[in-house]
């Protein structure tokens, strides 16, 4: 949706260029999911206040917010657990906020989902779990055991079918989550903070399992999540949504590499290298001037010697670095120049090459 | 103790048993759907709908304030349609079952509520209805306190059971009445309580056998 809108906006390589490796655009294709002007009231609060969002086929959307910030009402939305006050939800083209428990039953079984607690059921065994939405749908019992076997394969834990859950680690619990998720062969996958209670090593192979999901069944997958690092590792797209309203939509190397709302700045603080206070406070005590220097591309690893060469100086790297998101280059430096360099003459150089460049200290001409 | 008096033992016994047993299965038959009913309909429930679940709450309160005694000789009348006759081990059933039956209900309930929400929530979001929801959700999960429940109710029916004998139904409990209490024969007072004790930890040791191989939590 706003995707080529806000590659307009960003100094950054062509649109052709940007293209997620998984989510081929084709202009002409329904949305998997499609919002206009959606709004749910909880009482005072606007739980969403006016959401208008579009998922493409294949795409791998991250909608990251704080809590309470309206994200687990929008997920809840998009299957019907949970109803807008007005707006249009199209599912695969249909319209559901006026369909009927009864219709949304048929709905639902298009649309997995996974959870923050995984809400397996105790009482039935891993292969019982995955099976139940084909006894739900009436798959016959001798195909559903087949097909919770090809997904328990494709999780990695065919040899759990017969145990149950709570023999499980929260990791394997995650994967007969997605296994059950998937078991309908839905259209769209939702994942509601599906990594919130894992620990890192185990969230980055849910995570991949989750690309990998994405890439080899073509699946669209939306998911909520208040971690950036999330978003970082599977999507394609991110959402940035705040008090109700998304705040910054785009691709997620362009909106890490040059965050515009000041909830996506916070958002990305954990992740997204800062000048440490102590060095900015040295710095400004001695006078110095620093500049912040964002830059996305192959020339993120060779703008600092070329810099050098071109003020005849050399140029002091401070703190910053290069990350990799989603085959993008993102470099982020913080610079100080030798005495004698011209400033202005580097800004020129560094905007030049397409760099965002701000300066901090003592600055009297401020960009 | 007299052979007699060992013959009235047995057969004491024997009534208790059918007493407890035959009122614990009709409170498990009736009270389950009903303590279903009352978690069905109440606030957030899968069938919300709030008239309902306080008329329930109502009747089953109004059922449970009644003293057992009181309630034993009320329904004389109703016995006396149900049965034939208003005397009796059989007689001694039906208000047994109608104290019962609130009772466990109130405890199913307390087991069903306990059951996660995000249960629930998964099999909607899978696209069941709420039919699903009691089969392979409610009952399946909440079976342990279900089965520990009806264990509390059986415990339970052999107190209430004692108080039978008024009307004429026998039991463990009427025997120690008339023959121990009133009789002072304290051998057979000390032989019922032995036997009452075997019988209450009995019914305990299976409830808990039945608890532990059927949760998986």
């Amino acid at each position: 949706m706003t995707m080529t809108a806000s590659a307009e906006t960003r100094a950054a390589p062509t649109d052709a260029d940007i293209r997620p490796v998984s989510g081929v655009a084709q202009a002409a294709e329904t949305p998997v999911v499609w919002l206009d002007g959606v709004f749910r009231h909880f009482g005072e609060t606007a739980a969403l206040d006016g959401i208008s969002l579009s998922v493409r086929k294949g795409e791998v959307l991250g909608i990251i917010g704080r809590s309470g910030a309206g994200k687990s009402t929008l997920i809840r939305c998009l299957n019907g657990l949970e109803r807008p006050d007005r707006g249009t939800i199209e599912i695969e083209g249909r319209d559901i906020t006026g369909l009927s428990e009864a219709e949304l039953q048929p709905l639902r079984r298009r649309i997995g989902m996974i959870f923050q607690h995984f809400n397996l059921l105790s009482a039935k065994t891993v292969a019982e779990n995955v099976m139940l939405p084909l006894k739900i749908e009436g798959m016959p019992r001798a195909q559903r055991r087949v097909r919770a076997a090809e997904l328990l394969d494709l999780v990695g834990l065919s040899s759990k079918a017969d145990a149950y859950p709570s023999a499980l680690s929260g990791g394997q619990k995650q994967r007969v989550g997605i296994a059950r998720a998937l078991a309908a062969r839905p259209a769209l996958l939702l994942s509601d903070e599906a990594t919130s209670a894992l620990d890192p090593e185990t969230t980055a192979s849910i995570l991949s399992l989750l690309k990998d999901i994405n890439t080899r069944l073509g699946l669209t997958i939306l998911l909520i999540t208040h971690e950036m690092e999330v978003v970082r590792g599977v999507a394609d797209r991110v959402a940035v949504i705040d008090a109700g309203k998304i705040v910054e939509d785009g691709p997620v190397w362009s909106v890490f590499s040059d965050p515009k709302a000041a909830t996506t700045k916070s958002l990305l603080g954990a992740i997204r290298p800062g000048l440490p206070p102590a060095i900015a406070a040295d710095l400004a005590a001695r006078g110095e001037q620093v500049l912040s220097v964002d830059l996305v591309g192959p020339e993120a690893s060779t703008l600092l010697p070329a810099l050098s060469i071109a003020l005849g100086a050399p140029v002091r790297l401070v703190h910053g670095g290069i990350d990799h998101i989603q085959g993008q280059s993102v470099g982020r430096f913080f610079i100080t120049l030798a005495p004698g360099a011209s400033l202005p003459q580097a800004i020129a150089f560094l905007t030049r090459h397409g760099a965002h460049v701000e300066t901090t200290g003592h600055v009297a001409d401020p960009v | 103790m007299s052979p007699i008096l060992f013959d009235l033992l047995l057969r004491s016994l024997w009534e208790t048993v059918l007493m407890t047993l035959a009122s614990g299965i009709i409170s498990l038959v009736a009270g389950l759907p009903l303590g279903l009913a009352l978690v069905m309909t109440g606030k957030g429930g899968i069938s919300e709908n709030l008239w309902v679940n306080r008329v329930l709450g109502a009747v089953v309160n109004g059922f449970r304030s009644v003293p057992f005694i009181i309630l034993l000789v009320a329904l004389i009348p109703v016995t006396r349609v149900i049965v034939g006759s208003s005397i009796g081990t059989w007689a001694a059933i039906v208000p047994l079952s109608i104290a019962a039956t609130p009772y466990y209900a109130r405890i199913a309930e307390v087991s069903l509520r306990d059951v996660d929400r995000g249960l629930i929530e998964a099999v909607r979001s899978m696209g069941g209805n709420r039919w699903t929801i009691v089969r392979e959700v409610l009952l399946p999960e909440a079976l342990p306190g279900i089965v520990a429940g009806f264990t509390v109710t059986l415990v339970t029916l052999i107190g209430a059971s004692a108080m039978a004998g008024a009307i004429g139904a026998g039991g463990l409990g009427d025997l120690a009445i008339r023959y121990g209490y009133q009789r002072f024969e304290t051998s057979v007072m000390i032989a019922v309580v032995v036997v009452l004790i075997v019988l209450v930890c009995a019914i305990q040791w299976i409830g808990d056998r039945l608890v532990d191989r059927l949760d998986h939590r």
